[in-house]
């Protein structure tokens, strides 16, 4: 058992840096928990190679690394045992870390959808193609396709561009005429537009196609080709890479397995960011997504709430809603279409863990019965995956989260059976 | 490359550096990391630990999730 925080967070992620940041600066004891190897979330995920970075990633970094927070990285939490106590699991080993408040900053997850061959090797989500590369993946040469929604297409194919590969063409499921009022909003956010100016002189020699989306991948051990639908007419291009980006979904499991309110898919909160459990704390995506900006502001909120600053937080209540503000257009301009709901065939496995095509899973009229009687979403992403995609093809929506938040070893669920305090389990044993 | 270092995927000894994780080592090796319940190839497909496509057996270790892990010397991971 670890000794006890005035505030403990949970993921670091720009929320979570900005939370434990905020709440050690007023002299609070804080920890900061992640299953990552390293700070910085998925959107400010370090690159081995020294250069220049986001600027705002390496005040936030410089922030975290010289302030008091303890750094609890590669921790998964799985569990609850007692009240105001979290137990992780970090490679084999078992620990639990007690707190005063608590600050949820679990960000969110990319939101896949199924079509005919997204299971084959190098497809992919636009994220894990970029960990890919930065993990050391060379793409030199390496033909890619980017398809899907969003700012995040854009952004990827830069980088995937500056990193040597050869970027084929973006495709956009959102339409001119959606884009367009979009596009003149942003006159609006300072801010973004500079952002949006870099990503569009970075990428303007790779061919960007709105209305256009992937229908097909095709291949046999490996991605060969894609079918593309660009402008109502379908192209087939040959290609080593599909990244693919349908907006993100926000992890919510945590904070409902603790008790919090879920409002439409995201965690109530209220002007400090406490949800509806008392000395909890909701900052970031998992409030609903809105990017870095926002989840930097909602985790200083959240930060000096939970250290009882509370005139400190209220002065940044206007910038919130500001950023709130402008997330909601994003959300409306790049909605999904719902052609993108019949790219799944009936024989289109829709649960890779388990293999479950989507046929057998759309007779169901729930996510429950669907569980139930095909083993959809019973696999170890616990229907991180499904489930998301079910929810925009489907409409349903995942009903229940108890522990373990997320698979854990067998010796670290009978600790939390029996309460046994002993911290070092020999992982080989397990069978 | 000054941080390179050597490490075994399916036995085949492979030179990677030190900051690349498992799941790109795979890559580089020209493997698919596991065989899914029907038999499929799969790869890593979100890249951040969510999914669990990535699985592979790194020293001896079952179902450890190569995108969160870093490459180190004489590490060996079999694809599943």
């Amino acid at each position: 058992m670890s000794p006890g925080y005035d505030t403990l967070v949970v993921g670091s992620g720009p929320a979570g840096m900005a939370a434990a940041v905020s709440a050690a600066e007023t002299g609070a004891r804080v920890g900061l928990i992640d299953d990552n190897p390293r700070a910085g979330g998925q959107i400010w995920r370090a690159s081995d190679k020294p250069g220049p970075q986001h600027g705002l990633a390496s005040t936030w970094r410089s922030r975290l690394f010289s302030s008091s927070v303890t750094l609890l990285q590669g921790w998964s939490v799985f569990d609850q045992p007692d009240a105001k106590t979290l137990r992780a699991e970090r490679q084999g080993l078992t620990s639990d870390f007690s707190y005063e408040n608590l600050v949820l900053a679990t960000g969110a997850r990319e939101r896949f959808l199924p079509f005919p061959g997204w299971t084959l090797p190098n497809v992919m989500g636009v994220g894990a193609m970029q960990a890919m590369v930065k993990g050391g993946l060379p793409v030199k040469g390496k033909r890619t396709v980017l398809a899907g929604s969003g700012p995040l297409l854009l952004a990827i194919a830069a980088s995937l561009k500056a990193a040597g590969a050869r970027v084929l063409c973006v495709c956009e499921q959102a339409g001119v005429s959606q884009l367009l009022p979009f596009a003149a909003s942003l006159a609006m956010t300072p801010g973004k537009i500079l952002e949006g100016l870099l990503y569009k002189a970075s990428t303007c020699t790779i061919p960007y196609h709105a209305g256009s989306w992937i229908v097909e991948a095709v291949g046999d051990t490996q991605l060969r080709s894609v079918t593309l639908s660009i402008r109502g007419k379908k192209r087939q291009v040959d290609c080593d890479y599909l990244a693919c980006a349908f907006h993100l979904v926000p992890n919510i499991e945590l904070p409902a397995m603790l008790g919090c309110a879920i409002d439409n898919g995201t965690v109530a909160f209220d002007d400090f960011q406490k949800t509806s459990q008392p000395n909890i704390y909701c900052a970031g995506e998992p409030t609903g997504i809105g990017g870095v900006e926002l989840s930097l502001v909602e985790g200083q909120i959240a930060g000096l709430a939970a250290a009882g600053q509370d005139a400190q937080a209220r002065r940044l209540f206007a910038a919130r809603t500001k950023l709130r503000r402008f997330s909601g257009r994003l959300a409306q301009a790049f909605a999904l279409r719902p052609e993108l709901k019949s790219l799944p065939r009936q024989d289109t496995i829709l649960c890779r863990c388990e293999d479950v095509p989507f046929g057998a899973v759309s007779e169901h009229s729930s996510w429950r019965s669907a569980k139930l009687h095909t083993r959809c979403g019973m696999g170890p992403c616990q229907g991180r995956i499904c489930g998301a995609a079910t929810e925009f093809l489907l409409g349903w929506n995942a009903d229940s989260t108890r522990p373990p938040v997320f698979p854990a070893l067998v010796s670290s669920l009978m600790k939390s059976a029996h309460g046994d305090r002993a911290s070092r389990y020999d992982t080989t044993t397990v069978t | 490359m000054p941080d390179s270092i050597q490490m075994f995927v399916d036995g085949a000894p492979i030179t990677v550096s030190s900051a690349c994780t498992v799941a790109s080592a795979i890559a580089i090796a020209g493997r698919n990391c596991r065989t899914s319940v029907s038999g499929e190839p799969r790869g890593p497909l979100c890249g951040m630990g969510i999914c669990f496509e990535c699985r592979a057996m790194v020293n001896g270790k079952q179902h450890t999730r190569t995108c969160l892990i870093l490459c180190e010397p004489a590490m060996e991971v079999v694809t599943t």
